[in-house]
Order: C-alpha cells, then sequence, then structure tokens
C-alpha cells in the first residue's frame, strides 16, 4: 500500500478513535459478568473511563384486560389511570433491578482497576438507546445472547443485529468467560471496514504489542494478504500472513483454535439487509460459528 | 413509508390484538348499521365502509391499534347528500373525500391541530355524544312500551353484566344484550322493528364498484361541499383518537401518515359500495381496554365484522332496533368526556365558554366542522385578549425640559393597540415628547399604525416627538417567526434589547 492510500484512509477512518468512553451494555443475564470483564480490560488498555449501560424496554402489551366492551361515564379517565398505575409498578420494578445490575458491576470494574466509571439507564430498546449516546462512545461490548435467550448454548441475540448494524463505532461481542487477549487474527478481504480494522492495529493502545495473523480465505488473496503485511510490518506489529480455502466462517473458527487465538477482527454487515436475506450474511455465520470474542468494524 | 411497520406492530401482541378485536368487531356491528340508518342509506353500505376502512387504516394508518369504520360524525354530514341525490352520489363524494384527506396528509395539514385547544376537543367530544344519543330518538318515539322495557332492560345488561364474577369480563356485555334482547323477541313474539326493517343487510362479500354518476362540474359541484366537511370532521376526529390512544398506550403515531391513512381507507370504501368514515373514540377506548395494541387488532376488528355479517345476515335482520338503540346509548355515555363537566367549576370561564359554545354550534347545525371553526375562533380571541393584558406605560414629565417621556412595556397589537393609544394624554401641553419602545413588542401593522396616528396626533398639537427603540420593537413582525427558534436568537429578539 502506498502511502498515499494510507492517508487518504486515515482522513476518511478519523472518526474511529473518536468518543469519550467504552461503553459496556448489562441487562443482567449470564454474560453481563463476562461483557463487564470485557468492557474493564479495554477501559484500562486505552485509559478511558468506563460506562455502563441498562435500558429498560417496555413492555406494550397490556397487564389488564377487561373484554366486558361496555364504556361508561369517565371510563376512558378510568383506564388511563389504571392503565399508568400497572405500567408505573412495572417501570419502577425494571429500573431497581437495573440499578443493582449496575452497582454490582460497577464494584467489579472499580475491583479490577479502572479508574473511573459511570452508569446510565435508559428507557426504550438497545439499539434506540445507543443511538442517542453514540457520539460519546469509543468503543462498546456486547454479550453475544440477552436475557431472553441466555439458556440457548448457540445462535446469536435477537437484538444483536440491529444494533450492530444501527452502530458506527468498534463493537465487541463477547461470548466467553475473560481471559487477556495476547494474540489477534484479522479476516482480511480488503473491504473499507476491514482496512479500518487494520488501521485500529496499528494505531490503537489496546492491541499494542499484540501479534497478528491475517487470514485471506479464498484464492489469489496474495495481493490483499501483501497489502496488509507492509502496513502491519511498517508499525511493528508482527505478521503472520495466511491464505485458506472451505467454507468462510468455519475455516476462521478452526483456524483460531489452532493457532489459540483470542480475539479476531473483522468489518460487519457491509451488505444491506436485502442482499444478506438472499444470500446470507457472513457476519451471522461468524458470530453463530465461533466461540471466542470478535471485534467488528463498521 | 405508508406500508412501512414493524414486526412489532403486528405481531408484537397477538392474544390481546385477536381478542380486542373480536370485541371490537361485535361492537362495531350495531354501530355501522346505527350509523347507516342516521345517513338514510342501507345498513349493508355502514358495514361494507366499515369493514373497508378498518382493514385498509390496519396496513396503512399511522396509529397502531386505533379503531376507524363508519362513525356518526360523518354520517350526520351526509343526511342531506343521500336525501337529496341519492347514494351514489354519497359514494362519490366519499372518494372526494379520500383524495382530499390524502392531499392535506402530504401538505402536513395533521400540525394544524395544534390550534384546536383542549377545550374545544373536549366540545366536539360532548358534542358527539349528544348527536349519537339524539339520532336514537327517533327510535324511541311513537312507540309502544315494549320498545321502552327493551331498552331499558338491554342497558340494564350492558351495564350490570360486567359485574357478575368470572364471565362478566371474559364476554362483551353489548354481546349479551343484542343475544337475549333478539332471543326475547323471537321467543315471546313481541311485534318491534327490528334491524331487517331498516333496509338491505350484505349477504355477499363487498364488490369493487365505481359510482354511478356523470364525471362533470355539476357532480363536482354538488359533492365538493359535502366532501370537504367531511375530509376536515374525518381528520379532526381521526387526529383526536389518536392522540387519545397515544395517552392511553404511552407511545407515539404518526399523525401526517394517519391522514393519508384515512384518505385511503375513504377511497377504498367509496370504491367497495361503503360511506365514508374515520376513526372512533368509543371504539378505539374499548380496543385498548380489551387488550389491543398492534395493528392486528384493527385488521381482525374489520375482517371479523365483514364475516360475521356476511353469514350471519339472517340473523342480524332478527336484532330488534332496541337492542341497537341500547347499545348506541352505551355508546354515547361512553364517549362523553365526564371530567369536563365535573371540573367545569375548576376551569376559567373562558376555557368553559369554549366548550360549550362548541357543543352549542354542533349540536344546532348537526356539523362538527362548524363547532370546531366556532371554537377555535373563541379560543383565539380569548387568547388575544389575554395577552394584551401583558401591556403597561409609564411616563413622566420633566418640567425644565416640558419633556413628557412615555415608555411602554409589553406586546402591542392589533388587539392592544387602542389600551396603546389610552396611555397617551394628548390634551397635554408639552414642547417634546419621547416614546421609549425599547421594552415594547410590536406584532403587527396595526400596531405601527396606531403609532403613526400618535405621533401625528402630537405634532399637530405642536410638540416635537422622538422615538427610541422601535426597531428593536418591530423586529417581531417579520411573519416567518419561524427562524427565532434558538435561545440566543429569542433574547434578541423578545429580551429586554
Amino acid at each position: 500500500m502506498t502511502s498515499q492510500t494510507q492517508d487518504k484512509s486515515k482522513v476518511k477512518d478519523s472518526s474511529l478513535f473518536s468518543g469519550r468512553v467504552i461503553l459496556a451494555c448489562l441487562d443482567g443475564s449470564s454474560t453481563s459478568e463476562q461483557v463487564c470483564d470485557y468492557a474493564s480490560w479495554m477501559a484500562k488498555a486505552v485509559d478511558r473511563p468506563l460506562k455502563l449501560l441498562h435500558t429498560i424496554e417496555h413492555n406494550h402489551n397490556p397487564a389488564v384486560s377487561d373484554y366486558s366492551g361496555a364504556i361508561g361515564l369517565g371510563s376512558q379517565q378510568e383506564l388511563l389511570e389504571e392503565l399508568t398505575e400497572v405500567e408505573q409498578s412495572r417501570a419502577s420494578l425494571l429500573i431497581k433491578k437495573g440499578q443493582l445490575i449496575l452497582n454490582a458491576a460497577k464494584q467489579k470494574a472499580l475491583a479490577t482497576g479502572v479508574a473511573k466509571v459511570e452508569t446510565y439507564q435508559h428507557h426504550g430498546t438497545l439499539a434506540e438507546s445507543l443511538i442517542e449516546i453514540e457520539d460519546d462512545i469509543r468503543a462498546m461490548v456486547i454479550g453475544i445472547r440477552g436475557k431472553q435467550h441466555e439458556h440457548q448454548a448457540e445462535g446469536i441475540g435477537h437484538q444483536l443485529e440491529s444494533v450492530i448494524r444501527s452502530m458506527h463505532k468498534p463493537i465487541l461481542v463477547v461470548n466467553k468467560a475473560f481471559s487477556q487477549p495476547n494474540k489477534t487474527m484479522l479476516a482480511y478481504d480488503g473491504s473499507a471496514s476491514c482496512k479500518k480494522a487494520l488501521q485500529m492495529i496499528v494505531e490503537s493502545p489496546l492491541l499494542q504489542g499484540m501479534p497478528c495473523h491475517v487470514v485471506y480465505v479464498g484464492k489469489n488473496g496474495e495481493a490483499l494478504l501483501d497489502e496488509a503485511n507492509v502496513v502491519l510490518k511498517n508499525a511493528g506489529v508482527e505478521v503472520t500472513c495466511v491464505q485458506l480455502e472451505g467454507e468462510v466462517d468455519e475455516v476462521l473458527a478452526k483456524y483460531q483454535i489452532e493457532n489459540d487465538i483470542e480475539l479476531t477482527l473483522m468489518g460487519a454487515f457491509s451488505h444491506n439487509r436485502f442482499r444478506d436475506l438472499l444470500l446470507g450474511s457472513f457476519t451471522a455465520k461468524m458470530l453463530a460459528a465461533t466461540n471466542r470474542p470478535l471485534l467488528l468494524l463498521r | 413509508m405508508l406500508l412501512h411497520s414493524t414486526k412489532q406492530d403486528w405481531l408484537g401482541n397477538i392474544r390481546g390484538d385477536v381478542l380486542a378485536g373480536l370485541v371490537v368487531a361485535l361492537a362495531l356491528i350495531p354501530e355501522a348499521i346505527a350509523f347507516s340508518i342516521i345517513a338514510g342509506v342501507d345498513p349493508k353500505v355502514g358495514l361494507y365502509a366499515s369493514f373497508c376502512i378498518a382493514v385498509i387504516t390496519a396496513v396503512v394508518g399511522g396509529r397502531p391499534g386505533m379503531i376507524s369504520a363508519a362513525t356518526g360524525a360523518m354520517a350526520l354530514l351526509m343526511v342531506t347528500l343521500v336525501r337529496q341525490h341519492g347514494l351514489e352520489y354519497l359514494l362519490a363524494a366519499t372518494l372526494l373525500t379520500g383524495v382530499i384527506q390524502i392531499v392535506m396528509g402530504y401538505l402536513k395539514l395533521g400540525s394544524l391541530m395544534s390550534f384546536v385547544s383542549r377545550s374545544v376537543v373536549t366540545g366536539f367530544v360532548n358534542a358527539l355524544a349528544i348527536l349519537i344519543f339524539m339520532a336514537q330518538l327517533p327510535e324511541l318515539t311513537n312507540v309502544t312500551w315494549h320498545v321502552y322495557a327493551m331498552t331499558a332492560a338491554g342497558l340494564g345488561v350492558i351495564y350490570l353484566f360486567p359485574y357478575i364474577p368470572v364471565i362478566g369480563k371474559l364476554i362483551p356485555s353489548p354481546l349479551v344484550c343484542i343475544l337475549s334482547l333478539t332471543a326475547l323477541a323471537i321467543i315471546v313474539g313481541i311485534d318491534v322493528r327490528t334491524v331487517g326493517d331498516m333496509g338491505e343487510l350484505p349477504d355477499t362479500l363487498p364488490v369493487f364498484l365505481w359510482p354511478d354518476v356523470d364525471l362533470n362540474f355539476t357532480t363536482l359541484q354538488i359533492i365538493f361541499p359535502y366532501s370537504m366537511a367531511l375530509a376536515v370532521v374525518g381528520l379532526l376526529e381521526s387526529l383526536m383518537t389518536a392522540t387519545i390512544v397515544d395517552d392511553l398506550t404511552d407511545t407515539s403515531s404518526d399523525k401526517n401518515r394517519e391522514c393519508k391513512g384515512q384518505g385511503i381507507a375513504n377511497i377504498g370504501a367509496g370504491l367497495m359500495g361503503g360511506m365514508a368514515g374515520c376513526a372512533m373514540i368509543g371504539q378505539s377506548v374499548i380496543n385498548v381496554k380489551s387488550g389491543g395494541r398492534g395493528r392486528l387488532s384493527t385488521m381482525v376488528a374489520g375482517v371479523v365484522l365483514l364475516i360475521m355479517v356476511v353469514f350471519l345476515n339472517d340473523w342480524v335482520a332478527k336484532i330488534p332496533m332496541a337492542a341497537l338503540v341500547a347499545v348506541m346509548i352505551m355508546v354515547s355515555i361512553g364517549t362523553f368526556d365526564w371530567g369536563s363537566v365535573v371540573n367545569i367549576k375548576k376551569h376559567p370561564l373562558s376555557t368553559n365558554i369554549v366548550m360549550i359554545a362548541t357543543v352549542v354550534v354542533v349540536v344546532w347545525t348537526h356539523n362538527l366542522a362548524y363547532g370546531v371553526f366556532v371554537g377555535v375562533l373563541l379560543a383565539s380571541l380569548f387568547f388575544a385578549n389575554k395577552i394584551s393584558h401583558f401591556m403597561y406605560a409609564e411616563s413622566e414629565l420633566d418640567e425644565e425640559t416640558s419633556t413628557r417621556t412615555y415608555t411602554f412595556h409589553g406586546q402591542i397589537f392589533f388587539n392592544s393597540s387602542a389600551k396603546f393609544l389610552a396611555n397617551f394624554n394628548f390634551k397635554e401641553a408639552v414642547s417634546k415628547v419621547v416614546i421609549d419602545l425599547s421594552r415594547a413588542h410590536f406584532w403587527d401593522i396595526t400596531a405601527v399604525h396606531s403609532l403613526d396616528m400618535a405621533v401625528i396626533k402630537f405634532r399637530r398639537e405642536g410638540a416635537q416627538v422622538d422615538i427610541i427603540g422601535l426597531n428593536e420593537a418591530s423586529e417581531t413582525i417579520v411573519d416567518r417567526f419561524g427562524v427565532h427558534d434558538k435561545p440566543e436568537e429569542l433574547e434578541k429578539v423578545l429580551g429586554g434589547h
């Protein structure tokens, strides 16, 4: 890669490290603890405050229903009062639960040595809440499955895809207990989001000093691999370039285990929903196939 | 965008929506029949309309969970058109209503709702309740005592049945009322008027049919005034109902999409042999109360309504009118905003006058559009009057220089300009007059004109006139005040200068 194109990509991606905090999305499921650990590691590595987010999702499904179909004087007012009362008690319970989750996580993060921990609760779905505070986020950490799918061994949570699609910040998807990553793998196909990942390896204090395996799956990837090799070598990163063949998600997952790689970087959802609907999204497959954390860049 | 809806809108609450849809469908049947009778058309016109409007608004409407169908407010506006020109012109007018509503939706006229104050809405709702009740009176005059007894019994069933443990809250009481009164009439063989006597019921699914009218300017001249009134009243009631459902469910809705959706629904109704309709306050409250929240509830209500009517039309024809009247009285009572009567002593007089004036005009003219017009007009006048009190002047005489200084504070516009002039003492003989406007706001040309008058008068009395701060004071005259929506801009224009 010439220095010119490198400069260009820097200008375009200057937003990569904007934002103030490392955000951890917590919902009290079993992955929340792991999310908190990984987020603490990130916050410490890049020396940023850790922000813990809990969202209160309103369930607008009625708690009371009355099929009598009769309405009399003032029944509209009565109905409003009744619904308000029910929803108030529901929401305040959720807020209290969330505070407990956030406080527990905060204590844990402080204990591991994070300098500054903030907590934040927001009404709405996770994607809605994240969009609102996106500018403040430098990178975020989320569990692969939320509370609804906690007991499933496989598959990704139903909110994960919409969250990833609606955000433009690096997202670490956590699917296992924390262990300090010491090697990274970059799934490289030359796309814009992969270039972003390359830049991240070079510049981020988080990945400093970690050897990197650049993996290309398919044929005729030599030129692309060379390109990545030069960029990383120039930046003083220890690089291993590999070209593999087969089903992308399976091959990558296998390589990861064979070489004991803790962290994988990749571009995510670069196609629109319609194309993915027809052809299946590689990101979704990879999320389902791997059992190591994935750092996604959009 | 009109077809956009999330999975949550349709499938987020399947059980609740289906059950609520059933309850609403049962309540819609008597209403659709009753409103057809008000409009002077066969019951099938209202039933087809209710089906089409409910199903179409389920898909394209802006407020999930709101019930739209043939309504009393709209039916009342059609009476003369039907009587003078017949059903085909009503169908043509329904089509045109839809077109007008879509245009209004694209022009974003839904935002004009902000001019309709709370008291006008209350007046509208109360007037609607009174009109629905009054429309039942012909069924209750010149009839045998049987009808009164059956209506009273029907109301008793509707309001007391829900108190029966367990089943009271499971079976819709209006349905129990209709079933028991129909059974009674058949078994005992009481000779009372039935739905079958009121005109044709649907025996097939609705079919596409183009209204049989001449497409010329004369037709347009006939239908346009009706379509305009229908479009305005339909959107008013729909947007009011949408706000009520927003409040009840603590969610928001797209008002401009609702305008377009109502338009499309009316075009659909007109092409399927139905009359124009809009959202229904009473039914929407019943839907929310029964647990309906999503688009599915509206869809189920429309589809079930049609299936029941088409397959059970022989039985529907046997329902005594007294049972229908009982249900409609319930709807009228449920629509009435009882809080507005209870709180009448707490509210300011101007609010009460606006509310009562709206009710009186509607009941007088049978046209909700006139009532809303009068209500909005009165509310604006009261507001202008209140704001004009926010103006006062200080004056000071410097005897040495024979100078009189008038300092004005507050709002000067058409309503306060006379008061503005009254502050000057033109008979005082001074050699110099200073008018300090730097703490006043001139809102219109009337204000500027009265200032000119004051200056001329003083000059005629032989005084020299100096005006201070006119430029700042008249900055508020600009018509597009919308540009001043930032705090610092507002401070610049409205602040102490």
